[in-house]
């Protein structure tokens, strides 16, 4: 039972959620109901909405763009996932020495995080200009003569993984920075006793140990790959020859371009629901994996 | 649990009647402003616009206190949008119900507005407009945007494409100026002599993209649909070979530069540069050239079996929601067809007013440079419009792609027009 008491605690606790849940139910609840809704409708925003039912969710799987599209971001995941993990992976274990000056570099790998993606996106545009870019001059040096990268269908895609691992890199550091201060020194000093080499210890203590962590960042990094948008609308608005379109582009196009906002909210539920199933099926691994390492 | 159960539910019924209030407030206070305004008999009409940029936005300023000043019961409100917002903010706009009573509208993006009724029919206002008379109005530019008979926008300004060339390569190389019989042999054969690879000039410079392709075809006698728009013609044979004309000067001749060797440089920027020696562009950029160290003219476009160049216009056209139709007439009217404005447009050497007033276009043709200025008025008679259906976002996305292919040699033009032929055809159905 509720007393008094309780009421009155409910009622402050409330009072201080309210415009953060009216915030939600306004700007993001209603909306993502909405668009369910839209989903099954023709709707050009001048006339009203017409009701078609799975007429949306048809044309988009025999859509050859949507396939395309989606065959991109894989690509992209395939590509940026493994990278921007392995490379902050071996980043945290760096600057989780004890060092001079450690935090400057910990700060300095963390400024692209907080940095716009507009801004790094527009940076890395003049960094991988084919004549007077620095990537290209970097590649002169060893004699490589570099790719025309943005302009050249099969290097266009590889750019905007690179920038993508080189923006998002701090912010997976930190989350394995911290999951590694979370490793009780007593088992490294244990392994020592036992004469374990530094590879032994992170191939059977740090690895297994971080593993909560690695299944967080590799769900979160996951969800946001598959929403992979701003880098590809700045740099190469989805070409050259549609190279570089993905999911989201599409949503974006359909709505705002071709204004087909039922199709627009189709393809943006298709998409939910593959993030859905992936996430589902991370989670049953993860009770697997991460149930053993603890 | 029961008690906060039903605590939620209060809270969200009386959340409901605040906000139901507070927007039954809202429509109570703009009724009483709006027969406030009618008793005044003082009204603002929203304006909103792409055109002006920020380098004109002075211009549109100007233009606005001349109406005002003309109207005192009228106040003109103008919103900016750069081109590639413009059409998403007003669509939302639209379909929000908080329409601009007035708005900018290109050719291109005309038809499908004005087919969808988001637009007033301005016949009727037309027709009780004693003063208005539409021969002050270039006729064709007037035609271009009625749809199904019925007039929906007037038109404000054009602009079309020509050809510029910069004398000082040209007297460098000793190649004679380009003249109105030119072809396109005659434009390879100079380009080839122009182009000097040592000093990065390039003879010759077209963009390799949709709103070049469909012109280029024109000049060859191609065409991207049939008269009616029920059949798409990608695939013929001009447009074949059109389109192979303008790889071949990339790839085969090198007289103009690939997309590599601009490194993200407009082909303006190249021009200004001294870099290019023959550029299509459209007349807009006549002033950016204004203060270049050398000199330059234009000229008629070289064609191939005939002449043909682009014809971009803008309109403005009312909502079909506007509560003041008769005031945003006298706006559209003056935009269109007052000398005010248009000799503010000439001035500025913004776009060309559509008047048909004499003195006016006197006054732009002696404007210098180009000398040549004429030639501005000479590409009226052999314009394209553009291939315009409803789907247009659609058509140009679709030739983006596989003009993309062709640009990087991974297509022939032929298989690449022969892909998009049932592309296009399912576009028009």
């Amino acid at each position: 039972m509720v007393g008094d008491h309780g009421l009155k605690k409910f009622l402050v606790i409330s009072a201080f959620l309210l415009p953060n849940l009216l915030g939600f139910l306004f700007f993001i609840g209603i909306p993502i109901v909405a668009s369910l809704g839209i989903s099954f409708t023709q709707w050009d925003l001048l006339s009203p909405p017409k009701w078609i039912g799975i007429e949306n969710y048809k044309t988009t799987l025999t859509n050859k763009e949507f396939w395309a599209a989606l065959g991109h971001t894989f690509y992209f995941i395939a590509g940026y996932l493994p990278l921007v993990m392995v490379g902050a992976l071996a980043i945290a274990l760096i600057l989780n020495q004890k060092l001079k000056g450690i935090t400057f570099f910990r700060a300095a790998y963390f400024v692209p995080v907080v940095t716009s993606w507009v801004a790094v996106s527009l940076i890395w545009k003049w960094l991988f200009n084919p004549e007077y870019g620095l990537v290209n001059y970097f590649l002169s040096q060893f004699g490589i003569n570099g790719p025309a990268w943005l302009q050249d269908p099969n290097w266009a895609m590889p750019a905007i993984i690179l920038t993508s691992v080189w923006k998002d890199l701090g912010f997976v550091m930190v989350i394995y920075l911290a999951g590694l201060q979370g490793i009780s020194p007593s088992y490294y000093e244990a392994a020592e006793m036992d004469g374990a080499s530094a590879w032994q210890k992170f191939w059977h203590i740090t690895l297994p140990l971080l593993n909560p962590t690695t299944f967080f960042v590799t769900v979160i990094s996951l969800i946001n790959s598959f929403q992979v948008f701003d880098q590809v609308m700045i740099m190469t608005e989805g070409g050259p020859a549609d190279s570089t379109s993905v999911i989201v582009e599409r949503i974006y196009n359909h709505a705002f371009r071709y204004f087909e906002m039922g199709n627009a909210s189709a393809i943006s539920w298709l998409l939910f629901f593959i993030i859905f199933f992936i996430t589902l099926l991370q989670l049953r691994i993860q009770k697997r994996m991460v149930g053993d390492g603890n | 649990m029961r008690n906060s159960f039903k605590f939620i539910t209060v809270l969200f019924l009386s959340l409901i009647l605040i906000l139901t209030a507070c927007s039954g407030q809202k429509t109570t206070s703009s009724k009483n402003e709006n027969s406030n305004k009618a008793k005044d008999e003082k009204v603002t009409i929203d304006y909103f616009t792409f055109s002006p940029g920020d380098q004109h936005e002075k211009d549109l300023k100007a233009m606005i206190s001349a109406f005002e000043a003309q109207n005192p019961n009228i106040k003109i409100k103008y919103e900016m949008a750069s081109f590639d917002d413009y059409f998403t903010k007003l669509q939302t706009r639209l379909a929000g119900g908080s329409a601009p009573d007035t708005f900018e509208l290109n050719y291109e993006n005309f038809v499908n507005y004005a087919s969808k009724g988001a637009l007033l029919p301005l016949d009727n206002l037309l027709k009780a407009d004693k003063e208005f008379d539409p021969s002050e109005i270039n006729q064709k530019a007037f035609d271009a945007f009625q749809y199904k008979g019925k007039q929906y926008g007037m038109v404000e300004s054009f602009s079309d494409v020509v050809l510029y060339y910069n004398k000082d390569l040209f007297d460098a190389a000793g190649v004679s100026y380009p003249n109105a019989d030119w072809t396109w042999k005659d434009e390879l054969d100079a380009a080839k002599k122009l182009t000097n690879k040592d000093k990065g000039i390039y003879g010759t410079y077209a963009p390799i993209q949709f709103w070049e392709f469909y012109k280029t075809i024109a000049q060859n006698g191609g065409s991207i649909f049939n008269k009616d728009k029920t059949k798409a013609t990608v695939n013929s044979p001009e447009n074949i070979e059109a389109l192979q004309w303008m790889v071949d000067k990339v790839n085969k001749y090198g007289v103009t530069p690939t997309d590599a060797k601009m490194s993200g440089q407009s082909d303006g920027d190249l021009f200004k540069a001294g870099k290019i020696a023959m550029l299509r562009t459209g007349i807009w950029m006549m002033d950016s050239f204004k203060d270049t160290p050398f000199k330059w003219d234009i000229a008629l476009e070289p064609g191939n079996t005939q002449k043909a160049h682009h014809f971009f216009a803008n309109s403005l056209a009312i909502s079909k929601d506007s509560k003041h139709p008769e005031a945003a007439w006298k706006w559209l009217k003056f935009m269109s067809a007052s000398k005010d404005a248009a000799k503010i447009r000439v001035d500025s050497s913004w776009e060309l007013p559509a008047v048909s007033n004499t003195d006016l276009v006197n006054s732009y043709l002696q404007q210098t440079p180009p000398q040549n200025r004429k030639v501005v008025f000479d590409a009226l008679d052999t314009l394209v419009v553009p291939p315009v259906i409803p789907e247009w976002n659609k058509l140009t996305d679709t030739f983006t792609k596989e003009l993309d292919l062709v640009k990087l040699g991974k297509k022939t033009p032929k298989e690449a027009l022969n892909e998009l032929q049932p592309q296009v055809q399912s576009l028009v159905k």
